[in-house]
């Protein structure tokens, strides 16, 4: 596999190839030679299949990291490609020309980290959050529990208490903080 | 001659009907409606009884868990990760362990891999059998459910003995799988498949030979086999079109190359092609569950020493865990940070292909009374779409 590592190093600037497995590898691309080398992967490397898309919210860095993972069926490999877009600008192009269900992908995207991609299909439509008017819900700067504590009631006689925190506390009192 | 006309292709192109010129009907079939797998929706427009176009909505049972995830120890989000696929959870919990295994680096006992693949080949025959019925039932053939249904019971009931849970099981844990086999399991296992395999004989005769079902299912919902790439479909869908593609054999994990089966394909993907195809399918899981009954290790550990759950921490690393369940390429895409939660844990439903983008273009042109045979027949569930 060293061969399209090297090969995708000179067409498109891949870099950090690494084997997780025997059949699965990622590298990472720049997002504006992102859709370029995914069109080369499906249609000149064999990597037809797109298993899922989706992103991890870095924070830390500042970057959204979009994760797409394809399949070669022939050569019985995966391959996880990465690109990062700036978490304050977040737009990258969209791949729905390639593979017809990307758009769904792209939607989710949009939806729960904000990722816009101009010209997708009903990108803009609500997708599994209906009537959601908070931010989007799977950056890492949301926090689920104190929207939770902040929107909706407690109800009394319903006390609740972390489980890992609950049984660190039994197990190990002098080490639970 | 009447099939092939029959087997026509959906146009690509979106129709843009005019709803105010009185030609069009909006109607939603679904959340509530016995035509609709599970909490989904679909948003009709209908002139006469044809569809026009179809829009799937999620999110009736959107419970937040990949969020939900990254607040949880790895160790605590079994609960979770169970119920992504209800009729199916062991696949879900396959694939999360795999992913964990595969980052901590721990391997697990060999006794431990043959009871993972009963599992998830016993799952695979109850959720079949969940779905011929449900198949059948779209068709107005409510008889197969009831005796299906009866026969998923019988292996829920193995499932009760094996683990405690019929539903969620949580067996397949992270080292291995939770216990051992209890006594006389095996014989137990192998009387039900000999009473399931009866039941199968007997649905075949009275499903597959029936010339309603015929008429109905066949050229109904037709995926050509150059789709299959286009937009990503995987499991019988795929392998009715004639695309050999089954990650039991492309993966080769846990007991499966040791195991002698043959990957099941047709030549043209329609319901009654794909129903076909799982009935052999079904016949096929009994026939892996007796070989795996016979060649499971009797003794010997069955579960790894893990560090303590509550203070795991798995190195960084990311990693793609996929499996073959009853509806094709299903996976976890597991990222770790180092810390002891995950950093990012997204699904890979194949439900999230097949009801959304080839369902809503599959529809365009079905007879209305035909939707929920062409749903059921993709086999679709809500919960892996919405996570």
């Amino acid at each position: 596999m060293n061969e399209l590592a090297t090969r995708l190093a000179a067409r498109y600037g891949a870099r950090g190839w690494h084997d997780q497995r025997a059949d699965l590898a990622t590298i990472v691309l720049d997002a504006d030679r992102l859709r370029d080398a995914l069109a080369y992967l499906r249609d000149q490397e064999g990597y037809r299949h797109l298993s899922f898309a989706t992103a991890i919210d870095n924070i830390e860095r500042g970057v959204f990291t979009l994760v797409y993972t394809l399949r070669s069926h022939d050569k019985g490999h995966s391959l996880i490609v990465h690109a990062d877009i700036d978490r304050q600008k977040p737009v990258v192009d969209s791949i729905h020309l390639l593979w017809a269900q990307a758009w769904t992908y792209q939607r989710e995207m949009k939806e729960w980290y904000g990722i816009d991609f101009p010209g997708s299909p009903r990108v803009d439509e609500e997708f599994v959050l209906e009537g959601w008017e908070g931010p989007p819900m799977m950056r890492r700067d949301f926090d689920s529990l104190a929207y939770s504590d902040a929107t909706y009631a407690e109800r009394p006689g319903r006390a609740t208490s972390d489980p890992a925190r609950h049984m660190k506390e039994q197990l190990y009192p002098e080490a639970a903080e | 001659m009447k099939k092939e006309k029959l087997r026509v292709i959906p146009p690509a192109e979106r129709a843009n009907p005019d709803l105010e010129s009185g030609k069009y009907l909006l109607m939603w079939q679904g959340p509530q409606h016995p035509g609709i797998t599970g909490n989904m929706s679909l948003k009709l427009i209908v002139e006469g009884d044809s569809v026009v176009d179809c829009e799937t909505h999620v999110g009736y049972l959107h419970r937040g868990f990949e969020k939900l995830m990254e607040r949880r120890l790895w160790m605590q989000n079994f609960p979770l990760v169970c119920r992504i696929a209800v009729p199916e959870p062991d696949f879900n919990e396959y694939c999360y362990a795999a992913a964990l295994e595969e980052l901590a680096g721990i391997q697990i006992p060999d006794k431990a891999v043959w009871l993972r693949t009963l599992s998830l080949e016993m799952i695979r025959l109850a959720s079949f059998l969940m779905w011929i019925g449900g198949q059948a039932g779209a068709f107005g053939h409510g008889t197969i459910i009831q005796w299906s249904v009866t026969m998923r019971d019988y292996v829920l009931d193995l499932f009760e003995e094996l683990s405690g849970g019929r539903i969620y099981h949580m067996y397949i844990i992270p080292g291995g799988v939770r216990g051992d086999v209890p006594a006389g399991f095996f014989k137990h296992v192998l009387e039900i498949m000999d009473t399931v395999q009866k039941n199968l004989d007997d649905i075949e005769l009275v499903m597959f030979h029936n010339v309603v079902f015929k008429m109905r299912a066949e050229g109904l919902g037709y995926i050509p086999a150059d789709w299959v790439d286009h937009y990503g479909i995987t499991g019988p869908n795929a392998r009715a079109a004639g695309v050999a593609r089954d990650l039991r054999k492309d993966l080769g994990y846990l007991a499966y190359p040791r195991l002698d089966f043959k990957t099941i394909v047709g030549q043209k993907s329609d319901a009654y092609e794909r129903a076909r195809l799982r009935l052999l399918e079904m016949y096929q899981c009994i026939d892996l569950i007796r070989q795996i009954v016979d060649q499971c290790p009797k003794d010997g550990p069955f579960r790894e020493k893990l560090p303590n759950p509550l203070y795991w921490k798995i190195p960084a690393g990311e990693t793609y865990v996929a499996a073959e369940c009853t509806r094709g390429e299903y996976g976890f895409y597991v990222a770790s940070d180092g810390s002891d939660k995950p950093r990012r844990v997204a699904v890979r439903g194949p439900s999230y292909t097949h009801a959304v983008a080839v369902m809503e273009r599959l529809a365009r042109g079905v007879n209305i009374a035909d939707v929920a045979g062409l749903m059921v027949s993709l086999h679709t569930y809500p919960p892996e779409i919405e996570r």
